[in-house]
């Protein structure tokens, strides 16, 4: 499939809590405020996985989350981008070998789709300067999928 | 007559392509505004280009319950009642393309269209999210058809009055100057109807209860991807202008370019007259919907369903009814 540059300057964004303790979410509101205002660069936060571009995921997967997050991913539309906020969800910070959980995200989705592409913002919790510099590497990942250079 | 039909063709087609740059600039600057409201600085203007781009390049996703004919044919049939509200405006020192097809009243049923086409397609969705949103959509639909009614009846009645026939908008006739004390009175009451029940007919905040994103997760959207939500979205871009234009037609249809004397023409087509007409058009397009769009949608948060019913029902409906009274007893009893 080939994309233009207009792709990667139109990137909607839904949310996905997958276990995490709130902080991280409570960052990426943050990056939303007018102090930060990462709607300068067309990122909008969407309310449905249909809509969204990028999967902010935030937290390590739990068991009761698991079928959740794959039913998610499944419904969003390609191209995709991940996003993993936070280092639970990186490499799941303190919850390491937490007999509730799954283990981190990126492990989780390479066996449901082994070309998932990760973005990885780790922190606890990252602040939002480093969600915004992340939104700039899910360009950089979009640019990969575009056909023309 | 197929150079009459040729030329309503084309006329079609440039009004069809100018409006949706326009509705998307319109919404461009929307966003702007809303931000710098907000202290925010806010996307580029040209951002609703960049997304409606991207929504054709995602890939389009029907879901597994869907009803998949009516699930593609709804976001296109939004889209195209929209372009075809926007052939029968009088737009800036252009007569309607289709004037001659219609009436007012049809522009009336026209407006339902995309509302109808949305929740059509929310039902279809298979999506319980989607069957919420789309009875939300008409329920409000329900609610703010009968202000909006009111208000372009009472403005044929003006019409009717001056011994104009028929009930086209064929004719830029100021309504202001027809009515005595009492009917400019009721024509304000009127245009302060006309301008609540934009939010509702856009679906903007407070009245985007069919799309609420935070409690139905997009509501009559939530199941459309890729190139059906680009639809909508244009959709939405194109009645934006649409509705702003039917507020112009109704109640500001003036230009500028006879206070000016002696503008230059070209051919001997008055082409500098026709340019200040359709910039004065932008300007006053741009004016309604900062009024009722933009500055509401920062102010107010979303109400409630029932909320909005009866505040359409009630409160906008008797606004507009004693508007209509009043304009009534003026022309009818000479005040």
């Amino acid at each position: 499939m080939k994309f233009n540059k207009t792709f990667d300057r139109a990137l909607w964004v839904f949310h996905l809590n997958t276990g995490s303790c709130n902080g991280c979410d409570i960052e990426i509101v943050a990056a939303l405020t007018p102090r930060y205002d990462v709607e300068r660069f067309g990122l909008k936060l969407v309310g449905s996985p249909r809509h969204a571009d990028v999967l902010l995921m935030t937290g390590p997967v739990t068991r009761a989350m698991a079928p959740r997050v794959e039913r998610i991913y499944r419904q969003t539309p390609e191209p995709k981008v991940v996003m993993v906020i936070g280092n639970c969800g990186c490499s799941t910070g303190v919850y390491y070998e937490s007999y509730n959980i799954l283990g981190p995200i990126d492990k989780f989705l390479k066996n449901i789709d082994p070309d998932v592409k990760i973005i990885y913002v780790p922190g606890c919790p990252p602040r939002p300067e480093a969600i915004i510099d992340a939104t700039a590497k899910a360009w950089l990942v979009l640019e990969g999928l575009r056909g023309d250079a | 007559m197929i150079q009459a039909i040729a030329v309503k063709l084309i006329l079609s087609a440039i009004v069809a392509i100018a409006s949706i740059y326009v509705g998307l600039g319109l919404k461009g600057v929307d966003r702007k505004l809303a931000a710098r409201m907000q202290g925010r600085i806010g996307p580029p203007l040209r951002q609703p280009f960049w997304d409606v781009s991207k929504l054709f390049q995602k890939e389009n996703i029907v879901p597994y319950h869907a009803v998949d004919w009516v699930f593609n044919l709804m976001p296109l049939v939004a889209f195209t009642s929209a372009i075809v509200i926007m052939l029968y405006m009088p737009i800036g020192p252009l007569k309607p393309v289709l004037g001659g097809f219609g009436d007012l009243i049809l522009v009336v049923y026209l407006f339902a269209f995309p509302s109808l086409a949305m929740a059509i397609g929310g039902f279809s969705s298979g999506s319980p999210i989607g069957a919420i949103g789309a009875q939300r959509e008409m329920v409000v639909m329900m609610s703010y058809e009968l202000p909006l009614a009111i208000v372009v009846f009472s403005r044929a009645m003006i019409l009717s009055s001056g011994g104009i026939e028929g009930l086209t908008l064929k004719l830029a006739i100021d309504p202001w100057s027809m009515v005595g004390m009492l009917g400019i009175i009721g024509l304000c009451l009127l245009l302060a109807s006309l301008l609540m029940v934009i939010p509702g007919e856009l679906a903007k905040i407070p009245f985007d209860q069919p799309e609420a994103e935070t409690e139905l997760a997009g509501g009559v959207l939530a199941e459309y991807s890729g190139r059906n939500m680009g639809m909508f979205y244009l959709a939405d871009a194109v009645k934006s202008l649409a509705i702003a234009s039917l507020v112009i037609a109704l109640f500001f249809p003036w230009g500028i370019s006879s206070y000016f004397s002696g503008l230059p023409e070209l051919g001997g087509y008055a082409v500098t007259a026709w340019a200040l007409d359709g910039a004065f058009f932008l300007l006053k397009v741009f004016l309604i919907l900062l009024v009722s769009v933009t500055v509401v949608r920062v102010v107010m948060p979303r109400v409630k369903i029932d909320r909005a019913s009866s505040f359409y029902m009630f409160t906008t409906g008797a606004i507009a009814a004693i508007g209509m009274l009043l304009i009534y007893i003026c022309i009818n009893g000479g005040f």
